[in-house]
């Protein structure tokens, strides 16, 4: 057999704080991804143009490009003007990227929601933006939650991409150790499994708070 | 109360408010009946402001009411509204419901609110059901509850699109009911209904629409027992 396991089970317990590297880019790209998300949803659902557009702008421009090129123009466009670590980068362009998807997936949960809902607080005398913060985003997170759970393990996956710019994290890790000791494939394993036991507790996790917030969810 | 002058309301080229004027004075209940699609429900939004006329004013305690401007929210408030279908609020209690226009807007706290919050549930009858979800409720509880919610505003009108259209045929009596004491009790009400009884046991006024236009108007003996115009006595035909 061309590959030692028992590698495996060596380097596993040294790849745990790796991983955790990799945990802790995807939850600070997930929160400044929200973050821009919520913001780009509410601008991009305005009726007011000078809101509407640059967010449409934001979101085309997003999604019709590569993220490898996005923390490339982020990393080395920055560094022309600041003096940016590559962590800070990496969470940057990855929030940029997420904010952009999030945008959409808020977006969409929306105008979802039934007008008769910001009807019924308007004629409460409410004003436009209280009943959007205490009717219908209230709602409209609820129904978020399937398609960010999707983008969340997206996103855990897509930090990856970060080593290229050479911010520490699992798969950097798994390639500077793995090139110097001539095990790649041993340790791609052990990322690999790393990787999958991430995805499977927040897909599982997701899953749960799914349940548990459906149970009010029926049309009133 | 209210005033309606000369209000007319167009969606694109298709005209759905001709001319329309309506006085109703305080404590009145009146009536408005017609087809689908002659324009009550439109009408009754413009009286809240959730639609702008083109043409026309609206007048309520005599002041002039912009729906452009700035302090519409404040109108509203004294303008309650219950829908056909209910809109509770779904991811709130039924108590939370209620007292939701108080906290927020009235800015009550929350102690007094929730006072307040059950007494009205008390007064529609549903004072058990103050901490359940709206999901799990029947339609003629969640409109009671709806009737709740906007009183809780104590508001100087309250217009009803059809409360009880959407609900199954035994549980129309309980939500008419509340309505019958809201009038009894010297609420001003404008009601889009199809109940005929509900229309002659307590409008003071009917007011017959057709194609966005009033056709007649008179107490409801006049309306049911004696239309005077031709499309009246069609349409009273078609559903009495
Ligand atoms: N948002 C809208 N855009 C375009 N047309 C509309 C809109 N809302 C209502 N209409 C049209 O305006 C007309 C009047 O509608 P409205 O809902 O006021 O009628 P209605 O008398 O309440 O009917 P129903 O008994 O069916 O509730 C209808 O022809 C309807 O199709
Ligand atoms: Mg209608």
């Amino acid at each position: 057999m061309p590959w030692d396991l028992s590698l495996i089970l060596e380097y596993f317990p040294r790849f745990y704080s790796f991983a955790l590297l990799t945990l802790q880019l995807t939850v600070m790209g997930i929160l400044v991804g929200l973050i821009l998300g919520l913001i780009f949803a509410l601008l991009r659902i305005s009726k007011f143009q000078g809101f509407s557009l640059p967010a449409k702008a934001y979101i085309w421009f997003v999604r019709g490009t590569p993220l490898l090129l996005q923390l490339w123009l982020i990393y080395y466009g920055l560094a022309d003007i600041i003096n940016i670590p590559r962590g800070p980068a990496a969470i940057l362009a990855l929030g940029i990227h997420n904010g952009a998807y999030i945008a959409e997936i808020f977006r969409g949960a929306i105008l979802s929601i039934d007008r008769g809902q910001r009807e019924a607080a308007l004629s409460l005398g409410m004003t436009s933006w209280q009943a959007m913060k205490r009717i219908i985003l209230p709602q409209a997170f609820k129904r978020s939650i399937p398609p960010l759970g999707n983008q969340f393990i997206i996103a855990l996956k897509d930090t990856s991409l970060a080593s290229t710019i050479g911010a520490t994290e699992l798969m950097m890790r798994t390639r500077q150790i793995g090139s110097s000791n001539f095990i790649m494939f041993e340790l791609l394993m052990v990322a690999a499994i790393y990787y999958l036991i991430m995805t499977s507790i927040l897909t599982f996790a997701v899953g749960k708070l799914e349940a548990r917030l459906s149970i009010s969810d029926h049309r009133v | 109360m209210i005033t309606i002058k000369n209000v007319n309301k167009w969606y694109g080229k298709l005209q759905v408010l001709k001319d329309i004027n309506v006085t109703v004075d305080k404590s009145e209940v009146v009536v408005i009946i017609g087809s689908s699609g002659s324009g009550k429900s439109t009408l009754l939004r413009c009286v809240n402001f959730l639609e702008r006329p083109q043409k026309g004013r609206i007048h309520i305690d005599g002041k002039q009411i912009d729906p452009k401007g700035k302090n519409i929210h404040l109108i509203r408030q004294e303008v309650g509204m219950v829908f056909q279908h209910f809109n509770l609020f779904p991811h709130m209690t039924v108590l939370s419901n209620v007292i939701e226009g108080l906290t927020q807007v009235k800015k009550v706290s929350r102690a007094e609110a929730e006072e307040e919050g059950m007494a009205l549930l008390e007064k529609v009858g549903l004072s058990d059901k103050a901490t359940t979800y709206p999901a799990v409720i029947s339609g003629g509880q969640k409109q009671r509850v709806a009737i709740a919610r906007a009183l809780a505003m104590h508001p100087k009108i309250m217009l009803f699109d059809e409360p009880t259209s959407a609900l199954d045929p035994e549980l129309v009596g309980g939500v008419l009911q509340v309505m019958k004491d809201l009038a009894r009790d010297g609420m001003t009400m404008m009601v889009v209904t199809h109940e005929m009884g509900f229309a002659k046991e307590v409008a003071d006024r009917v007011i017959y629409m057709d194609e966005g236009a009033i056709v007649e108007e008179g107490t409801p003996e006049e309306i049911f027992d004696n239309p005077k115009n031709e499309r009246t006595q069609e349409f009273l035909g078609q559903i009495l």
